[in-house]
């Protein structure tokens, strides 16, 4: 059978995408950013999973205001990444396992999750980025090593969904996972936030104390985490902060116990803070 | 209506599906420039290229004016406005510099230092307004 090994929390800037794009990784701005994800990466190399489940969030690119799917499941057989207004990014299409994502849509239909099929999308940095921070430079005509199954959350229109929901979301994600009888290592990624507001005249807003409490909640009290409300995340974390609830998805899909790997924090990244952590299962 | 309960927050617009509607063929305009095609019609011609979304004349003037917090008043949204940013050259930060009214120096001089701080940014009260 299918297992999962551990969850990934990562934000997913789209500076993070240009810097590694670009070659500027070492100088002194994107150093500290990078350097956190070094242990990250060698884990990685080392758990050689067969497949990255990948919540993530559409940035307007791939969806428009014609369509705004609150879950949205990659179920195609690959995903082109995609031009945001600046070009795409010099990575390679990103492979699915396309069996286990129908098999997948179906159990969570099944589950009462009633989530929206995408069998054609692209992908924009909320996708890509979070692969390469973990998987280090891979250029475009190279491959990923690894297959990747993405769900998309909106978070770009009010209300995204409640942590609530997202991390019982993450609980039917695991049953379906673990339902599939191929014997499969999966690693389920979380990606978005920290703190950030990207717009208007608050922009500009980071809130490190409140983005530590929730990378130890990750940890110890994912339940609690999964409690926060909406204005909370507004108030304290910044308009697009809100994009934290995706991590609860990632997290209701481990046990209730795991073991802290590693964990990274740093701020600024464009207008952003950096965090991640790695959580993986205890026996 | 009642009121929105985030809406005590300041220097902040949340885009819900009130200001969704209002603003959809602004959205629908710049997430279009998201393609190369459309962005060189545009670039040749602004207006010609602006007659084929039906937004108000409002949100019209402030897409010609860049006038980029207007755009979020008038229901617009950052991930759709930052498309046309971006045709201008003008990415995440830079932009954000603009709508903060800071510049774009004292803007990323203030990321460095650790960004805005969550003291004195939570309420309007604390900005002065209502
Ligand atoms: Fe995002």
């Amino acid at each position: 059978m299918a297992k999962i090994l551990a969850g990934v929390g990562c934000s997913h800037v789209p500076a993070i995408g240009v810097a590694m794009d670009t070659g500027i990784t070492h100088d002194d701005y994107w150093k500290p950013v990078f350097e956190g994800f070094q242990k990250s990466r060698e884990w990685m190399k080392k758990k050689n999973p067969d497949v990255i489940f990948l919540v993530y969030n559409d940035h307007c690119t791939a969806f428009d205001a014609r369509c705004i799917p609150t879950f949205a499941l990659g179920c195609g057989a690959e995903f082109q990444p995609a031009d945001e207004g600046w070009g795409p990014r010099p990575v390679p299409v990103v492979k699915n396992h396309q069996k286990m994502a129908s098999h997948i849509a179906q159990s969570l239909v099944l589950n009462e999750f009633d989530i929206t099929i995408m069998n054609e999308m692209e992908v924009d940095h909320g996708l890509t980025v979070p692969l390469s921070v973990m998987f280090g430079d891979i250029k475009k005509n190279d491959e990923w090593p690894v297959l990747v199954i993405p769900l998309c959350v909106n978070v770009v229109q009010y209300p995204a969904p409640t942590g609530n929901r997202c991390f019982n979301l993450g609980k039917a994600i695991r049953r379906a996972i673990e339902s599939y009888e191929e014997d499969l290592d999966v690693i389920i990624f979380g990606t978005g936030g920290m703190s950030h507001q990207l717009q208007y005249k608050r922009a500009g807003l980071i809130n490190s104390d409140w983005d530590k409490r929730f990378l130890d909640l990750m940890t110890e009290d994912p339940f609690g985490a999964s409690q926060i409300t909406h204005l909370e995340y507004l108030r304290e974390t910044g308009s697009e902060g809100i994009e934290m609830v995706m991590w609860l998805i990632m997290r209701g899909a481990l046990n209730d116990n795991v073991t802290e790997i590693h964990r990274h924090y740093h701020v600024p990244a464009s207008n952003t803070a950096v965090g991640h952590i790695i959580l993986e299962n205890n026996e | 209506m009642t009121e929105k309960e985030y809406n005590n927050i300041p220097g902040t617009i949340v885009f819900d599906a009130d200001r969704s509607r209002e603003g959809y063929h602004l959205n629908q305009f710049c997430i279009s420039l998201r393609l190369q095609k459309n962005r060189d019609t545009f670039n040749k011609n602004e207006e010609a290229y602006l007659d084929n979304f039906p937004m108000s004349k409002e949100q019209r003037e402030a897409v010609l004016k860049r006038n980029w917090n207007l755009l979020l008043e008038l229901g617009g949204n950052i991930y759709y406005t930052s498309k046309l940013a971006a045709n201008d050259g003008i990415n995440f930060q830079n932009l954000a510099g603009r709508m903060t009214g800071m510049g774009v120096d004292s803007y990323r001089e203030m990321m460095i230092n650790g960004g805005r701080s969550i003291e004195g940014n939570r309420d309007k009260s604390e900005w002065g307004e209502n």
